[in-house]
């Protein structure tokens, strides 16, 4: 028995996902968004970047649907729900979150990081390196951990690769079917690289990701594959967690501040006079505070605000949510300036325009113009600048969070874990490991973003069209 | 010109008064001074004499926009808004929530924030044009490609592991400069060389790879073919055509961020605890001490106003073909 939860970002990234899915289905219908969507598809770093981002947005996903799991009760009383909200990320992974060490521990170790008095079965006391509770548990001699690593990654591997092929054919099966052509044929076009769209490319990178992820999986559960932080949570764990906290940011701040900007931009360039002068003088008030400045006092008054309201909040779950939902809100009330300027300049240009005039003449009313007309006309500036401006905001939160602005302290974010790894660095022996799973999984995100939004622009840019 | 400058130095007033606004009504409106005494003074068990107090201490205790109770200009004059932000307009800062002057602060602050900002500007400003020149000069190349690709490697770190690998390596381990701290006159120099390395070296990858798309667009306007057409050498048509053409929209971009040099670098400057405009703004926002944000906000947004200005201004300075009306 569960209790589903929505949390506010929940809420909006489901919206989100169904924004995107509708602008698929409307762009298929417009050959000036259909024919770039098509050269995205067709590039070979559009192709490897989206198999690298889908994997990210599935994690992200999965840690999006919430619930609170029932207690067990007695018999006869009514069903009592856990203060706790999980996820479905967390359900899956449960022996990452659960098997909690006493403090640090390095990448696969068998022993904790710091030495303890450990008795000795005739009863002396020494002090040495105790064995941890779940780490490399199961080794009966711990210094032969890495030909036990070695054979479980050789299961894993094989594993990766029969379902690697199982996907590989599935997909070959599908183009033969779509193109009523016969499998052996696809087979052979996908490998030498001559089917429209990259298959091979996307093909590899999955096989690649695969190799990965198999053995991550499978080791994870006897070993701490990226160790555990200070009080013993697995940093692999943390930093699955970490990826839906960048995605709500870098996706959710541009759906808040698009609104504003499409309809402001668009209403300034339009109609021109007093419209267009208040507009500008609201976007340059807006640009000319300091960004960090502007979020560090919103933040701030709204922590001040949450203290002086705790009961809105039902679970900590919920007052972190909330947080990190204010936080995208008020990044995208700092960052809609930008487009809203870019919008202006178009739907200044287009407003000239023969057809914009002819429309005029007919007596179609101005919002309809707007509408029918400057929204479809300016809609690939707005796409370029979402894309851009992602990575970007996966970045932000990082710093936002040092400065103490950013997600709530007890979210999982790349951000609080660099922080907190700040200090670790000065120990001795170093505890590098919670940097560099950060600094992996932030990496991977942000490049591969960076990459889409570079064959993204490139493909939608009227500038750089041949 | 005098009078295009006068206009804009008067639209400026309009910002200022709106930026004033924002950041009022976000500090006073959102939470009322009670609400702030009582987070200062700690949040259970105040009684309401104890919060009168905090409040007539730091002069929180009239009304926000309006007070009835005086008459004359005073009604406005007389008021939380007037006194804590229209007194900004005459550099007027007031003093921090713990009692210190805050227009002092900045006045001793400033020189440690110039003192990186300033050579990260320069140096990096060099290098990315310096890389980009590399690059285009190398276009459609590999090595134009291998550029790129460490341009966009680059750009997706985040800031923060530049600051920590930098010190772990250069401090930590090669022990060549000290972890943090500063000193003034000569001994500045080992306290500020790896901050402004580091800062340099992690904006290289957005910096040259905007550089050589300008570069490139400017590669394909006519006067370039032209050039070549006459028969001049690669080199001379990249140094002494393409790069003072591109110098136009490099210079504007630039110039509009030299004021803001004076604010200081937030995260560079709380890293490596230098005493600079950035770490005293991280400071007041982790001790939640607004007069102190506010004063910055204020600041910021004058800089930023100033850096169009001067946009403006060197505009009709490198290109002729402007005037400004």
């Amino acid at each position: 028995m569960i209790q589903p939860v929505i949390l506010w970002t929940d809420a909006l990234i489901f919206l989100l996902l169904a924004a995107v899915t509708a602008f698929f289905v409307y762009a298929r219908r417009q050959p000036h968004l259909r024919d770039p969507l098509r050269r995205v598809a067709q590039s070979r770093v559009g192709m490897v970047s989206m198999v690298v981002l889908a994997a990210y947005v599935a994690i992200g996903l999965l840690d999006s649907l919430h619930y609170r799991p029932a207690l067990p009760s007695k018999a006869g009383a009514g069903v009592q729900y856990a203060v706790e909200t999980l996820s479905v990320l967390d359900r899956l992974a449960t022996p990452l979150r659960e098997r909690n060490e006493k403090t640090y521990s390095a990448p696969f170790a068998a022993h904790a990081y710091a030495k303890e008095v450990v008795e000795l079965p005739d009863g002396r006391e020494v002090r040495d390196f105790p064995r941890l509770k779940y780490g490399g548990a199961h080794l009966n001699d711990p210094e032969a951990w890495l030909s036990d690593v070695l054979v479980r990654t050789l299961k894993a591997e094989t594993l990766a690769l029969a379902t690697w092929l199982l996907a590989a054919l599935a997909l070959c099966a599908g183009l033969a079917h779509r193109n009523a052509g016969s499998l052996s044929t696809t087979w052979r076009a996908v490998w030498r690289g001559e089917t429209p769209v990259p298959w091979r490319a996307g093909l590899l990178t999955l096989g690649l990701l695969f190799l990965l992820v198999f053995p991550a999986i499978l080791l994870s559960t006897p070993y701490h594959i990226l160790g555990t932080d200070k009080v013993g949570q697995d940093v692999f764990f943390q930093t699955l967690k970490s990826v839906r906290t960048g995605l709500v940011i870098g996706t959710l701040t541009t759906l808040v501040m698009l609104p504003f900007a499409v309809l402001l931009g668009i209403m300034a360039g339009y109609f021109r006079g007093w419209i267009d002068d208040l507009i500008q003088y609201l976007y340059t008030t807006l640009n000319s505070i300091p960004g960090v400045l502007l979020i560090a006092a919103a933040v701030l008054m709204m922590q001040v605000w949450m203290e002086s309201n705790p009961d809105l909040f039902d679970t900590v779950a919920a007052r972190a949510d909330a947080r990190l939902f204010f936080l995208c809100a008020i990044l995208g009330v700092t960052s809609w300036t930008g487009l809203c300027r870019l919008l202006r300049g178009e739907a200044l240009k287009l407003r000239e325009m023969e057809y914009i005039q002819a429309a005029h003449a007919f007596g179609v009313s101005h919002w309809r113009i707007i509408g029918r007309h400057l929204l479809p006309n300016v809609m690939h500036i707005v796409l370029i600048t979402v894309v851009m401006d992602f990575s970007g905001l996966v970045l932000a939160e990082a710093v936002l969070s040092y400065v103490g602005v950013g997600v709530d302290p007890t979210m999982q974010s790349w951000g609080n874990m660099i922080n907190s790894a700040r200090l670790e660095m000065a120990r001795d022996p170093m505890v590098w490991w919670t940097l560099a799973a950060a600094f992996l999984f932030m990496f991977a995100l942000v490049l591969f973003a960076n990459l889409f939004a570079d064959t993204v622009r490139d493909a939608f840019d009227p500038r750089t069209r041949r | 010109m005098t009078a295009y400058l006068l206009r804009r130095i008067l639209y400026a007033f309009p910002i200022l008064l709106g930026v004033n606004v924002i950041t009022f009504v976000l500090f006073f409106m959102v939470n009322t001074p009670d609400d702030m005494a009582r987070m200062n003074l700690g949040v259970k068990h105040i009684t309401q004499a104890a919060i009168d107090k905090w409040k007539a201490e730091r002069g929180y205790d009239k009304p926000l926009l309006y007070n009835a109770s005086v008459s004359g200009a005073k009604v406005l004059t007389d008021t939380v808004f007037f006194e804590k932000s229209v007194s900004m307009f005459a550099f007027d800062f007031g003093h921090s929530d713990d009692g210190r002057d805050i227009a002092r602060e900045i006045r001793h602050r400033m020189g440690p924030s110039l003192a990186i900002a300033l050579p990260v500007f320069a140096v990096g400003l060099a290098v990315n044009i310096t890389f980009a020149l590399m690059m285009v000069f190398f276009r459609a190349s590999y090595l134009d490609f291998a550029g790129v690709v460490l341009c966009v490697a680059m750009m997706s770190i985040s800031g923060l592991f530049y600051i920590i690998a930098g010190q772990y390596l250069v401090s930590k381990v090669w022990h060549l400069v000290p972890i943090s701290g500063f000193a003034g006159g000569l001994d500045a120099f080992k306290f500020l060389a790896l901050p402004v390395a580091i800062g340099v070296v992690s904006g290289i990858g957005a910096g040259a790879r905007w550089y050589r798309t300008l570069f490139l667009e400017e590669m394909g306007k006519d006067y370039v073919r032209t050039a070549r057409a006459k028969g001049l050498a690669e080199n001379a048509v990249l140094f002494r055509h393409v790069l003072k053409n591109a110098l136009i929209p490099i210079l504007t971009g630039a110039v509009v961020v030299i004021p803001l040099l004076f604010m200081g670098s937030l995260i560079t400057e709380s890293f490596f605890g230098i005493p600079g405009l950035g770490s005293y703004t991280i400071d007041a926002i982790n001790a939640q001490d607004f007069a102190v944000v506010r004063a910055m906000v204020f600041l910021g947004s004058l800089l930023y106003i100033v850096g169009l200005v001067l946009t403006d201004i060197s505009y009709t300075l490198v290109d002729p073909r402007i005037r400004l009306e």
